[in-house]
């Protein structure tokens, strides 16, 4: 347990140093998952409404949980060279197959009575959607975002590797900092993907109406896309 | 002076491939397909071979220990929630800060490796096989239980069996995010394909690093499509509702 009493004392001593990587850490991961939001949400929407391309919104998910991310980070900084902008790229590849699938399967499977019922109600294709789908989908398009940020900010560890800065930088970088660095920067990003995690929980509750609150106790706030890999997966 | 010239031609060559390799290779070309051949036997098939077997050991651990919980927590919902918020706290920790915590316990070795990769596959088959078992009907279970079967009995040759597709979904991600963090182990056991991708990422040509990176992906679509086959091969009354 020494080696550990050591790394608290590493984090003591280099508040400055850690402070700077995690918001570096943060700058990176916010910058790839505010893109692959930007991207995938409105494409996942969409195509939830339309009730189209489900193989390609379904499938995108499998095929990008099976790309490692170190590989994908190494490949791009082969091909686009190192730095931030390319890691970041790398981390958007990530990002948005998780993003669209939830949002495509959150909006699709919105209960067709209530869409029904909008629609004998006089709504517009455009109302239906902002009042009725959004509204009961938001709380699984949210459970994707949760598990995308979770996912980037861990993968953004990696990102030294390649040329960009976040706390992976005294993780993968034991000759200088010895162990009780490595040891302190791994607590640091552990410490912020659970902060991260139990933050987005948060949000997803907040976001969801009341009326589906009641529905969830418990442990359901953690098991986070539950619903989606497993539908993702049975196809 | 004279003397010396024959015996430096004979010695072998200071750098190995030095004069030799395609002119591809010579030029540092981007993805050179004969390095991959020259090299398949001494770097890429050992590295993919340790992969494979970092691979399932950590899911066959992963889901032994998954399954009795799972199978625990069925006959007792109370476990459900602390097991859930158990594993969901390790499946959160970041791969690369997982595995340098647990080297001052385990050392720089296959261990740690293991217990890391089999950490994350926890969640995953506890709460699919435990989904899988809750969603059995329970007229199904009334059926079974009106024709005399024991508690052991519904279990075993009703609920899993019905279960199996859920369980199979669960194998079937556990896998494939085992195969890909387990590039990551390289930090802690010089094992696996992350060892070639780590050392392409080095030095300025670049073929090492893409052919395992693609050999990765190659075996995560791989291992996924094996594990769709055996499910089908399992449950063929799935097959016949579908084609309904």
């Amino acid at each position: 347990m020494n080696d550990f009493l050591d790394a608290f004392r590493f984090i003591g001593e280099h508040t400055a140093l850690l402070w700077q990587l995690t918001l570096d850490h943060l700058a990176l991961s916010g910058a790839a998952v505010g893109i692959a939001l930007a991207l995938a949400i409105p494409l996942g929407v969409t195509l939830g409404h339309m009730h189209r391309g489900s193989t390609v919104a379904i499938n995108v998910s499998n095929v990008g949980r099976a790309l490692p991310s170190l590989a994908l980070i190494s490949i791009g900084v082969a091909v686009l060279g190192i730095g931030f902008a390319n890691v970041m790229v790398a981390l958007v590849v990530l990002a948005f197959p998780i993003v669209l699938t939830n949002a495509y399967v959150a909006v699709d499977g919105v209960d067709p009575d209530a869409v029904e019922a909008a629609r004998g109600m006089g709504m517009r294709a455009r109302e239906v959607l902002w009042q009725v789908e959004l509204p009961l989908a938001l709380p699984l398009i949210f459970a994707g975002i949760r598990t995308a940020v979770v996912y980037v900010i861990a993968t953004a560890t990696l990102a030294s590797v390649a040329g960009a800065h976040s706390l992976g930088d005294v993780i993968v970088d034991q000759a200088t900092y010895r162990l009780p660095g490595v040891l302190g920067a791994a607590i640091c990003v552990a410490v912020l993907a659970l902060l991260a995690e139990l933050l987005f929980a948060a949000l997803q509750r907040a976001v969801t109406p009341r009326a589906l609150r009641l529905e969830e106790r418990g442990a359901a706030p953690l098991l986070g896309d539950l619903t989606t890999s497993e539908r993702t997966a049975s196809t | 002076m004279t003397e010396l010239a024959p015996a430096l031609a004979a010695a072998a060559p200071v750098i190995p491939d030095f004069g030799r390799g395609s002119s591809c290779v010579r030029e540092n070309g981007t993805f050179c397909w004969d390095w991959v051949g020259d090299h398949w036997g001494d770097t890429l098939r050992p590295a993919l071979v340790q992969h494979v077997a970092l691979t399932a050991i950590a899911v066959a651990i992963g889901f032994a220990i998954a399954f009795a919980l799972a199978l625990l927590a069925h006959r007792r919902g109370r476990l459900t929630t602390p097991v859930v918020l158990a594993t969901g706290l390790l499946y959160t920790i970041p791969s690369l800060a997982l595995f340098q915590l647990l080297v001052p316990f385990t050392g720089l070795s296959r261990t740690t490796a293991e217990i890391a990769l089999v950490s994350y596959t926890l969640l995953i088959l506890f709460r699919n096989t435990l989904a899988g078992l809750a969603g059995v009907p329970e007229e199904v279970r009334d059926a079974a239980r009106g024709m005399g079967l024991t508690r052991r009995q519904l279990l075993w040759s009703v609920e899993l069996p019905l279960a199996l597709p859920a369980i199979v979904a669960g194998l079937r991600i556990a896998t494939v995010t085992v195969i890909s963090l387990a590039t990551v182990a390289v930090f802690v056991v010089d094992q696996g394909l992350g060892a070639p991708i780590y050392a392409g990422l080095q030095q300025t040509f670049k073929t090492e690093l893409i052919a395992a990176g693609a050999l990765c992906v190659a075996l995560a679509l791989a291992a996924d499509a094996l594990l769709v086959l055996a499910q089908h091969a399992l449950t063929p009354w799935t097959r016949v509702a579908r084609s309904r």
